[in-house]
């Protein structure tokens, strides 16, 4: 290079240049460097071996050819508290307000598989989410709510099966075939045990479950998506954007080789395989998370997996903003982060969106609080003109410059995974618990030097601030009811012993689970009866405490 | 400055979010505590036997499930069944302000909330053990 090279010149300025002077360091949400200029010379890319015009291999650029102009990202707020009937109107304020798809968010007890009047219930009901305990709940919770036409997405993982079979049971009550369903459970085991830990049996049991669950649902509800894997939870629990890219198409593949070893041919079931991801506040960052991981999922789907139909290569994806990006302090100023959020999530080319409500580090969101974060949708698709044209961030030589490295990077966390003997024998030794921990405490002491600026937190903060948005309080009168109607049900309903027997049998063999998971929901087997039944034959999972 | 302070960090009910224990039980440790993480779904009876057993100073509870009235009542009332007024009880997680009230009647100390520097937990742990150990000394003379 000659000294007359423009870019050799623009680094010896650079580096003779006063920068300013300030704790703050260049560094990402994730902790990594950002150089301060990306140019041609960073990114040898060939764009249609590389990238591809969106609905082309590998789908760097998008899964499908007119992205926004064709479809509008799905509008999905996570919701629920309370008892089915508050949810329910919650829902209907929701769709009379644009929502185009619904998200059900349920209580710890339904989390976990306990019945609202379980001991282990205790102070939970309805307080992070909704309490579904029975067909009867569930019939409650979409009553007035067509469910042959709206989607709707179950964030629920350990008792997936039985929510599901709740919801298919409502359905057809409600004379809705199970052909006509949409929508999806999370069903994502694995990240539970890396993340979430809300896990009910151990992991070989609950992938048998899961390949059962991808088995019923090719056959019989063809439009559900048995699965989507979940990057948001290893997200919020501390990982960086390569670990939380890593670990869920990990997770991933992982589902796919159980199904291929169940049998299936993963072009029957690797079409309704969805992912869920976080978006956090590092803008680009997160751009180059979403197309590195449509690309890494493509050519290993075709690659490595044999899939023979596009629809298998193509990753599908919702989002959810960052809650953990969220303040306590000033929290009016979580508007503009969930936004900024938000908009980094539609140039990544997500397939729907959750935008957090600026008081979810205070409380459940309010109703006012919930319609702003819907707003904040609406406006940057039909004012901001950022959905009128198709991943414009690609050929931005720091864009792509990131996706290479978000690739290169979760590629090395594969060979690790591989090397340990693949993603459970990675949970049982607590390797991806270990990595997650340690991103997190490096995250927070980077706060605390304030390498890492947080408005309002660490700097920017405000004496004798006053809270001045309503918030949302949730008593225990959910608790008192859930009480009620459980005991009401249990008095009503006829003898649910051969139905409960007839689960643990087919979960000694081999039958479909979901057969006689759906014959006792219509018997009116409670949720908690069902877990203790699967419980009975494969037992529960306790993990390590480690920190 | 007395012997190291003990703690126990948990993670009582049903709820798995658990970075901000770990997180908090990192801290301490790196500060000098004896930091004892018992990990996910700890019973408030598992609690208090374990701060017994382990005779630790303080128990500090991560709670962001909303149970923590629930969890903190039961955990209070435990420890002064079994006879143990020295220990303090404080924690930290989504606590709002209108239950602040009704959990200082129980006795739960400071509970710190997200967005906490570590500095402030930190001394508000070495202040309030000392002096509860003073106090602890003063009765047993």
């Amino acid at each position: 290079m000659s000294a007359s090279d423009p870019r050799k010149r623009w680094e010896e300025e650079f580096a003779k240049s006063r920068l300013r002077d300030d704790p703050e360091r260049f560094i990402t949400v994730s902790g990594e460097e950002v150089p301060a200029i990306r140019g041609p010379e960073d990114v040898p890319i060939d764009h249609d071996r590389d990238l591809g015009y969106p609905g082309q291999f590998p789908f760097t650029r998008g899964i499908h050819p007119t992205l926004y102009r064709g479809k509008l990202w799905t509008m999905r707020q996570f919701a629920g508290f309370g008892t089915a009937r508050d949810t329910n109107a919650r829902y209907k304020y929701l769709l009379a307000n644009g929502q185009t798809g619904l998200s059900v968010a349920f209580d710890l007890p339904t989390l976990m598989g306990y019945d609202s009047d379980a001991t282990f219930a205790e102070g939970e009901v309805g307080k992070c989410g909704v309490a579904v305990a029975s067909l009867d709940d569930m019939m409650v919770l979409f009553d007035g709510i067509p469910m042959g036409e709206v989607s709707t997405s179950m964030t629920i993982n350990g008792p997936a099966a039985v929510l599901w079979a709740f919801y298919i049971a409502a359905a057809q009550a409600r004379g809705v075939p199970s052909t006509a369903l949409r929508g999806t459970v999370q069903n994502d085991i694995l990240k539970e045990y890396i993340a979430q830990k809300e896990f009910i049996f151990p992991p070989h049991p609950s992938m048998r479950i899961i390949t059962d669950m991808m088995a019923f649902g090719a056959a019989e509800v063809p439009q559900w998506n048995t699965i989507s894997i979940s990057g948001y939870h290893i997200r919020e629990a501390g990982s960086t954007a390569v670990q939380e890219l890593a670990f869920t198409l990990a997770d991933g593949f992982a589902y796919v080789e159980a199904g291929i070893a169940a049998g299936m041919d993963v072009d029957t079931f690797a079409p309704r395989l969805s992912h869920f991801f976080n978006s956090h506040l590092d803008f680009f960052e997160e751009i180059a998370k979403y197309r590195a991981a449509r690309r890494i999922w493509a050519k290993r789907m075709r690659d490595k997996y044999g899939a023979k139909s596009p629809r298998s290569w193509v990753l599908r994806f919702h989002t959810q903003t960052a809650g953990c990006s969220l303040t306590e302090q000033q929290p009016e100023n979580n508007i503009v982060r969930t936004a900024f959020q938000a908009m980094a999530a539609v140039l990544g080319g997500t397939q729907s969106l959750h935008t957090n409500s600026m008081d979810e580090t205070l409380a459940l969101p309010s109703e006012k609080a919930v319609k702003i974060a819907l707003r904040t949708q609406q406006v940057l698709a039909h004012e901001t003109g950022v959905p009128y044209v198709m991943d414009p961030l690609g050929g931005s030589w720091y864009v792509e410059w990131l996706t290479n490295r978000m690739e290169e990077e979760a590629e090395k966390y594969f060979r690790k995974i591989d090397e340990l003997g693949g993603v459970i024998r990675g949970i049982e030794e607590g390797f991806f618990q270990r990595e997650i921990a340690r991103s997190a405490y490096e995250y927070q002491k980077a706060l605390e030097k304030e390498e890492r600026v947080v408005v309002g937190v660490n700097r920017f903060k405000e004496a004798d601030e006053k809270l001045e948005i309503p918030l949302l309080y949730i008593d225990e009168s959910a608790e008192v009811e859930q009480r009620k109607r459980l005991a009401a049900l249990r008095a009503r309903r006829g003898d649910v012993g051969g139905v409960l027997s007839a689960i643990r049998a087919a979960a000694r063999g081999s039958a479909n689970l979901m057969v006689p998971l759906i014959a006792a929901a219509k018997a009116g087997a409670t949720l908690g009866e069902i877990v203790t039944a699967l419980k009975d034959v494969f037992g529960e999972y306790r993990e390590p405490a480690e920190f | 400055m007395g012997a190291k302070i003990r703690i126990l960090i948990c993670k009582p009910g049903l709820d798995g979010h658990d970075r901000g224990a770990k997180v908090v039980a990192s801290t301490l440790r790196d500060a000098g505590f004896e930091v004892i993480y018992t990990g996910l779904r700890q019973s408030p009876e598992m609690i208090v036997r374990d701060a017994i057993q382990e005779d630790v100073d303080a128990i500090g509870l991560s709670v962001h499930s909303g149970a923590h009235l629930t969890i903190f009542r039961r955990v209070t009332e435990l420890l002064a069944k079994e006879g143990v007024h020295h220990v303090l009880v404080t924690g930290g997680g989504i606590i709002p302000d209108q239950d602040l009230p009704k959990l200082v009647e129980m006795g739960v100390g400071r509970l710190f909330r997200p967005g906490t520097k570590s500095e402030e937990y930190i001394a508000y742990l070495r202040d309030e053990v000392d002096r509860r150990r003073r106090e602890r000394e003063a009765a047993e003379v």
